[in-house]
C-alpha cells in the first residue's frame, strides 16, 4: 500500500478492507457482498489509481492467492492460462512461448522486469485502457475469457470483454478466472507490434495483433487483425484481415493492409499523439505486424 | 608561503597524486544501499503531515477561501492560507544565476488576489496523517472567479491578451509604455553594429525558432520537515542546493529572524536548476508555528509538474550574416521568453551566451521577458543559453549548408579564443572552444560512416560558470584525521572532488578526509551550490582552508624544532627542515603533529570565508548520429560525442557522468518533453509517463571527451562543468535531423508525429 497511507500514530481513516481469499468462489462472493468492491491482481493499475484518488474501493480482493487462477494448463484443444499469471512466469512457459510468441511479446511489453512481475493479463484486460498491449494479441490469437460469477461460469470472446475506457461487459460480482489458447492450425503465426515515442515505459500510441495461418502452397488461408490504441477499446477488423486471406501477403496485400488498418483507425487527438498520426502510423505497424507474423507461420 | 598565496593555477612541478584519478565517491555507498537521507526521510516525534490545496484553474480571482469544515474535521491540526503571510515589498533576490522578486515569491508559494496557474498553492493543511490533509483539502471552500487565461508566449504578447498583472508595464522600452501588459521587460545585448555586419555579409541566414517549457526532471519531488517551537526558534530540513537560501527566504516569508532560522540540507535527488527557490519550507514552518509540532511536506510527482519551475518555453528570430570564405560579419537575434506567472524567465543569461561561442565584431540581442499562466519558471542547467543556442545553432548549420563548409569547419573559423570580445561584456582569457571543436573533429565518431536514414548534426555551446560567498572549516581531529565542514549540498560528488583537492595540498590520503555539509549555524555563508560552482568555488576555498592548516602545522613543527617556521617545508604529509641548514629533524607526520596539538597550542582548524572570483567559462561542442525512422518519424539516437573544456577534472569518472547526464536531458528536450495543456489551461500530462523523458534504454553510451584547458583562477585550473553539455544538444538534434533526412524542422520537441508531418509535406503528401 501507498506509504503515506501508513498509520504511523495510529489514528484510525483507513476505510478500506482487503481479502486474500483462496478459492474463485469465496472471491466471487466477497466481490458481490460489496458494492465497492474490486479485483486486486498484480496491482500496477490499481494501486496507481488508488494513490492517485481516482477510485476509492472499499473492498480490495487480492487474487494473486487462488491456485486456479495462477495456473498454466495444457488442455485437449488448447492451452489455458489463469488470469492472475504474471508477466514474468508466463515467459518461463516454454510451450506457451514457442505456441503464441505474438501473444508473449504483447505482454511482455507491459512496463518494466519489476512490473512483469506482477502484471497480469486478467488485469490488462479488465483495465479497459483502449491501449492494453497484450489484448489485441489475445484477440488476434481467438483468445475467450472465462468469466465466473454469482450466476455461474461463462465463456466469451476476450474482444466482447472491455467495452469502453475503464469499462467492461463483466457484471457485479463477476471475475476473469482464466483464458483459453485455442490450440493454433498448422502453419499459423502471429504477432504484436506497438508505436511509442520511447522504447519501453510508454503507452501505446498505436497497436496491432495479427494472427494468420497460411496453406501449403504459401497462401493465407485464415487471419486476425486486432488494432489498438484507436479507438474507445480494441478494435477486430475484419477488413484487414481480407486483405491478406487468399493472398500470399505479398506487397499488394500489406499495402491492402495497411490501408484498412488506417481506414479503421477512429482515434482521437490526445496527449499521445494525434489523430493523424495514428491512423498514418496504424497502417504502418499493421503492415511491419503482417510481416513478422508471415515470418513465423513459414517457420511453423 | 602562506595562506593568503595566490591561489591561481600553477603548473604543478610534480605527478598529482589523487587530483585527476577517480577515487571512491564519499557518498557512493549510502546511495546505492538506500541509507542515504533525503528530503522525505526525516520522521520527528509528534510529526504531522502537511498538504498544500491547488488551483485547478489557470486564472482566477479568489474572492474567498473558508477553512472552517477542514478544521473541524479530526485530526487536523493547522490551515493556512493567503491571511497567514504578510505580504511583501517588491525587491530583488538572488536565487542562483537568476533572480527573483520577493514580492512574487510570497504569491508564487501562497497565492493571494489571484491563482496565476493550475496547480497554484492555494491553502495548506497539516494533520495527524498525510490521508486526513488531503480528506481536509476537499473541505476547503475557495470562492473562485474564473478569469481568461493565456498560456503561449506568442499570444500572450498580443494587445489585447488576458493580462495577468494589471500592473505591469514593459520595462526597458523608451517611453515606457502606458498600458499595462505580460511583458515584463525588454533588454538587450550588443557589440559593434549589426546593420553594417549585414550590409557586409554575401549569405544571411533568417530563420524563427519555437522551443516548449520543460522540467529539470529531478528524481526526488521536493520535500522538507519545519519545526517552530514556542519560544520563536524554527529548524527546517529540506531538499535543496542551498539551505542558506531555504532559511534567507523562509525566515523572510515568516517574519523570522535569520538567526531563529536553523536549516539543514538532506541529500538532494537532483535539482538541475529547479530547487534553488522555495515551495513547501515556509508553509511547512507556518504550519507548524500554528500547531506547535513538527510539520512533514512532501509533493507528489504531479504537483512537481504542475506547481514547480520548468524552463522558459520561447519564440526566437534568428539572422546570421557571413561573407561566402565563413566569415561571420552579424549575428542578430530576439528572444522571447515565457517565465510563466511572474517574471523572470532566463532571458538574460539566454542573451548573454547567444553569441557567446564565436569571435564575431556585431552581435545584438534582444530579449523579452513575457508572464504566462503557467508555473513561475526556475533555472535549468545553463539556464536560457540552451534556448537560445537551438536556434543559434540551427542557423549556424543552415548556414554551413549553404557555403559548403563543414559545421566544425565553420565553427573553428569563427570560434571564440583568448582575447575575444564577448558581446556581453568581458574579454575571454584562455578558453577551450577550439580544443572543443578539435576534439570532436578529430574524434573516431565523427568519421564513422553513417547508413541511410542516418545523419550526423553538430553544435557548440557556452556557459558562464559561477563564483560566490564561500564558508569552508577544516578541523584536524587529534588521530590526524580531518572533519571538513563544507556548507554546499552535493548533487553530484562535489564533496569527494572537495575532498581530493584538499588530500592533494594536506599529502594524505583521501579517505582519511572526512566532508560533512554543515547546517547554517555551523558556518559562515554559502551561496547556492548552483552555476557549476561548487567543485570551483568550494574547492577553492577549501584549498585555501588546507594551506591554512598547513601554515599551521609548519608553525608547530617550527616550535616542537625552535626553529623559525620559514624554514619548515610541508611535503608529502610531512613537516620537514627547508634543507639541511634549517637542522637535522625527523619529519613530523600530519599524526604526529595531530596528536601533540593539545602540547604545542590546542586544536588545529583552518577556515576560510570568501567571495570567491575568477569562475572559467567552459565551452562545449557535441556530435550526434540519429537514425529517423521515415514511415513513423521515431529518431533514434546511435550515438553521441560530448567534448567540453574541465580546465581540470578532478574525478574524471564524475566529469563524464555530467557530460552524459547534461545530454541525456537535452536529448529528452530535443525528442519528447513538453507540457500539454488543455483548453482550460490545465496542465494534462503531470507525470513521467506522459511527459516523456527518455529511459535508459532510448539512448547510446554517451562519449564524454573532457577537453582541458586550465582556468588561469583556480590552483588546480578547475572550470565549472555542470551546464554547458546541455547546451548544443537540441540544435545537434535537430542538424542531425536534417542531414538525415534533408528535413529542416526549428521546433521542439522533435516528436514523431511533428517529424512524420515535416517528412509527408516534403514527400507532397
Ligand atoms: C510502470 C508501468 C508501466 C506500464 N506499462 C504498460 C504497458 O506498456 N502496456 C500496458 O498495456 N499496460 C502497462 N501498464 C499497466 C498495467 O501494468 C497493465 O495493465 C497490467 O496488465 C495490469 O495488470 P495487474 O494484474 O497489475 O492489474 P490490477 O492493477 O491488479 O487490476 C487492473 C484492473 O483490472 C481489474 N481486474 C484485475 N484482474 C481481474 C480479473 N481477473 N477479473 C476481473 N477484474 C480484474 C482490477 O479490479 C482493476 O480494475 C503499466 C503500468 C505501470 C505501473
Amino acid at each position: 500500500m501507498a506509504s503515506d497511507r501508513v498509520n504511523w500514530n495510529g489514528s484510525d481513516v483507513i476505510t478500506m478492507r482487503y481479502e486474500a481469499p483462496e478459492t474463485m468462489e469465496a472471491a466471487v462472493e466477497l466481490l458481490s457482498s460489496d458494492e465497492g468492491a474490486r479485483v486486486l491482481a498484480g496491482g500496477t493499475d490499481l494501486l496507481v489509481q488508488l494513490r492517485a484518488e481516482m477510485i476509492e474501493p472499499s473492498l480490495v480482493v487480492d487474487v494473486k492467492r487462488i491456485a486456479a487462477m495462477r495456473e498454466i494448463t495444457k488442455e485437449n484443444d488448447g492451452i489455458r492460462v489463469g488470469a492472475a499469471v504474471a508477466g514474468a512466469e508466463l515467459g518461463e512457459h516454454e510451450e506457451f512461448k514457442a505456441t503464441w510468441p505474438g501473444v508473449l511479446e504483447a505482454f511482455e511489453l507491459i512496463g518494466s522486469t519489476q512490473i512483469q512481475g506482477r502484471a497480469t493479463m486478467g488485469g490488462n484486460l479488465c483495465n479497459a485502457s483502449p491501449a492494453a498491449d497484450s489484448v489485441p494479441a489475445m484477440i488476434a490469437a481467438g483468445a475467450t475469457a472465462t468469466i465466473l460469477g454469482p450466476g455461474g461460469q461463462r465463456d466469451v470472446p476476450v474482444e466482447d470483454i472491455a467495452i469502453g475506457p475503464g469499462q467492461t461487459s463483466l457484471d457485479k460480482g463477476e471475475l476473469v478466472t482464466s483464458f483459453f489458447f485455442p490450440k493454433p492450425a498448422a502453419r499459423t503465426g502471429d504477432a504484436y507490434l506497438r508505436f511509442i515515442p520511447r522504447t519501453e515505459m510508454d503507452i501505446a500510441v498505436v497497436g496491432a495483433g495479427i494472427c494468420l495461418t497460411l496453406d501449403d502452397s504459401d497462401i493465407c488461408k485464415a487471419a486476425r487483425v486486432s488494432l489498438g490504441a484507436v479507438a474507445a477499446r480494441a478494435l477486430v477488423v475484419d477488413e484487414a484481415a481480407d486483405a491478406l486471406i487468399g493472398t500470399p501477403v505479398d506487397e499488394a496485400a500489406l499495402a491492402k493492409l495497411a490501408e484498412a488498418a488506417s481506414a479503421a483507425a477512429k482515434p482521437i487527438d490526445d496527449k499521445r499523439g494525434t489523430k493523424e498520426f495514428r491512423i498514418q502510423v496504424m497502417g504502418v505497424m499493421a503492415r511491419r505486424t503482417a510481416e513478422i507474423a508471415l515470418a513465423r507461420a513459414k517457420a511453423n | 608561503m602562506s595562506a593568503a598565496e595566490d591561489l591561481g593555477y600553477q603548473e604543478k612541478t610534480h605527478e598529482l597524486k589523487w587530483v585527476g584519478k577517480n577515487v571512491t565517491r564519499t557518498d557512493g555507498v549510502d546511495k546505492v544501499t538506500g541509507r542515504a537521507q533525503f528530503g522525505a526521510d526525516l520522521i520527528m516525534p509528534g510529526m504531522l503531515f502537511g498538504a498544500v490545496l491547488r488551483s485547478p484553474h489557470a486564472h482566477a480571482k479568489i474572492n474567498g477561501i473558508d477553512t472552517s469544515k477542514a478544521e473541524a474535521l479530526k485530526g487536523v491540526k493547522a490551515v493556512i492560507c493567503r491571511d497567514d503571510f504578510a505580504d511583501q515589498p517588491s525587491e530583488m533576490i538572488q536565487v542562483g544565476e537568476l533572480s527573483v522578486n520577493i514580492r512574487d515569491v510570497i504569491r508564487n508559494v501562497m497565492a493571494r488576489e489571484k491563482a496565476m496557474y493550475d496547480g497554484h498553492a492555494i491553502a495548506a493543511v497539516a494533520a495527524t496523517t498525510a490521508a486526513i490533509a488531503r480528506k481536509a483539502l476537499k473541505l476547503i471552500e475557495v470562492d473562485y472567479e474564473v478569469l481568461p487565461h493565456v498560456i503561449d508566449v506568442e499570444e500572450a504578447m498580443k494587445p489585447d491578451a488576458p493580462l495577468l498583472n494589471e500592473d505591469m508595464f514593459t520595462d526597458g522600452v523608451d517611453p515606457k509604455p502606458d498600458k499595462p501588459s505580460n511583458i515584463a521587460k525588454r533588454l538587450e545585448i550588443k557589440l559593434g553594429d549589426v546593420e553594417a555586419g549585414f550590409a557586409d555579409a554575401d549569405v544571411v541566414i533568417e530563420r524563427e525558432y519555437r522551443t516548449r517549457p520543460v522540467h529539470q526532471g529531478y528524481i526526488e519531488p521536493h520535500a522538507c520537515v519545519a519545526s517552530y517551537t514556542e519560544d520563536g526558534q524554527g529548524e527546517v530540513w529540506a531538499s535543496t542546493p542551498g539551505h542558506f537560501l531555504v532559511r534567507a527566504i523562509t525566515a523572510r516569508l515568516c517574519g523570522m529572524d535569520v538567526s531563529k532560522v536553523k536549516a539543514t540540507a538532506s541529500e538532494i535527488g537532483g535539482g538541475f536548476g529547479g530547487k534553488n527557490i522555495v515551495y513547501l519550507e515556509p508553509l511547512a514552518m507556518a504550519l507548524s508555528r500554528k500547531c506547535g509540532r513538527p510539520v512533514k511536506m512532501a509533493m507528489h510527482r504531479n504537483e512537481v509538474f504542475r506547481a514547480t519551475g520548468p524552463t522558459s518555453g520561447s519564440h526566437m528570430k534568428v539572422k546570421i550574416g557571413a561573407k561566402r570564405d565563413g566569415k561571420i560579419t552579424a549575428g542578430w537575434a530576439e528572444l522571447m521568453f515565457q517565465a510563466g506567472a511572474f517574471p523572470g524567465s532566463p532571458v538574460f543569461p539566454a542573451a548573454m551566451c547567444a553569441y557567446a561561442c564565436y569571435d564575431l565584431e556585431n552581435v545584438l540581442v534582444i530579449g523579452w521577458d513575457v508572464i504566462a499562466n503557467r508555473p513561475k519558471t526556475t533555472a535549468y542547467r545553463a539556464p536560457g543559453a540552451q534556448i537560445s543556442a537551438f536556434a543559434v545553432e540551427s542557423a549556424m548549420d543552415e548556414l554551413a549548408r549553404e557555403l559548403g563548409i563543414d559545421p566544425i569547419d565553420l565553427r573553428l573559423m569563427n570560434a571564440a579564443k583568448e582575447g575575444t570580445k564577448a558581446a556581453y561584456g568581458p574579454t575571454f582569457g584562455p578558453v577551450g572552444q577550439v580544443e572543443s571543436l578539435e576534439a570532436i573533429k578529430n574524434h573516431p565518431n565523427y568519421k564513422i560512416p553513417l547508413g541511410p536514414n542516418q545523419g550526423r548534426g553538430v553544435a557548440s555551446g557556452f556557459w558562464f560558470n559561477i563564483g560566490g560567498e564561500t564558508s569552508v572549516t577544516m578541523n584536524v581531529n587529534d588521530d590526524g584525521t580531518i572533519a571538513l565542514t563544507l556548507g554546499n549540498p552535493d548533487l553530484s560528488g562535489t564533496r569527494t572532488s572537495i575532498s581530493v583537492m584538499a588530500a592533494e595540498e594536506l599529502g594524505i590520503e583521501p579517505d582519511r578526509i572526512r566532508p560533512t555539509i554543515g547546517d547554517t549555524t555551523s558556518l559562515g555563508f554559502n551561496f547556492i551550490s548552483a552555476g557549476s560552482r561548487t567543485t570551483f568555488a568550494v574547492g577553492k576555498a577549501t584549498v585555501e582552508a588546507s594551506r591554512v592548516v598547513i601554515d599551521e602545522f609548519r608553525a608547530r613543527a617550527a616550535a616542537t624544532w625552535d626553529i623559525p617556521v620559514e624554514a619548515v617545508v610541508w611535503e608529502d604529509g610531512h613537516a620537514r627542515p627547508a634543507s639541511s641548514n634549517a637542522g637535522d629533524f625527523e619529519p613530523l607526520s600530519l599524526e604526529d603533529i595531530a596528536r601533540e596539538a593539545k602540547k604545542t597550542g590546542g586544536p588545529i582548524a583552518g577556515h576560510v570565508e570568501t567571495n570567491v572570483s575568477g569562475a572559467g567559462p567552459s565551452f562545449a561542442t557535441e556530435a550526434v548520429d540519429i537514425e529517423v525512422d521515415p514511415e513513423t518519424g521515431h529518431i533514434k539516437v546511435l550515438r553521441f560525442t560530448a567534448a567540453q573544456d574541465a580546465g581540470k577534472a578532478i574525478q574524471p569518472n564524475f566529469v563524464e557522468g555530467q557530460y552524459q547526464g547534461a545530454a541525456v536531458q537535452g536529448i529528452g528536450w530535443a525528442l519528447n518533453e513538453e507540457y500539454i495543456y488543455d483548453d482550460k489551461g490545465r496542465l494534462e500530462n503531470p507525470g513521467f509517463l506522459d511527459y516523456r523523458m527518455p529511459v535508459a534504454s532510448d539512448l547510446p553510451m554517451i562519449d564524454a571527451v573532457i577537453v582541458e584547458v586550465p582556468n588561469p583562477n583556480h590552483p588546480y585550473g578547475v572550470r565549472g562543468i555542470g551546464e554547458t553539455s546541455i547546451v548544443p544538444v537540441m540544435a545537434a538534434m535537430a542538424n542531425a535531423l536534417e542531414d538525415a533526412t534533408d528535413v529542416r524542422i526549428n521546433e521542439l520537441p522533435l516528436s514523431p508525429p511533428r517529424v512524420l508531418k515535416a517528412l509527408n509535406e516534403k514527400n507532397g503528401g
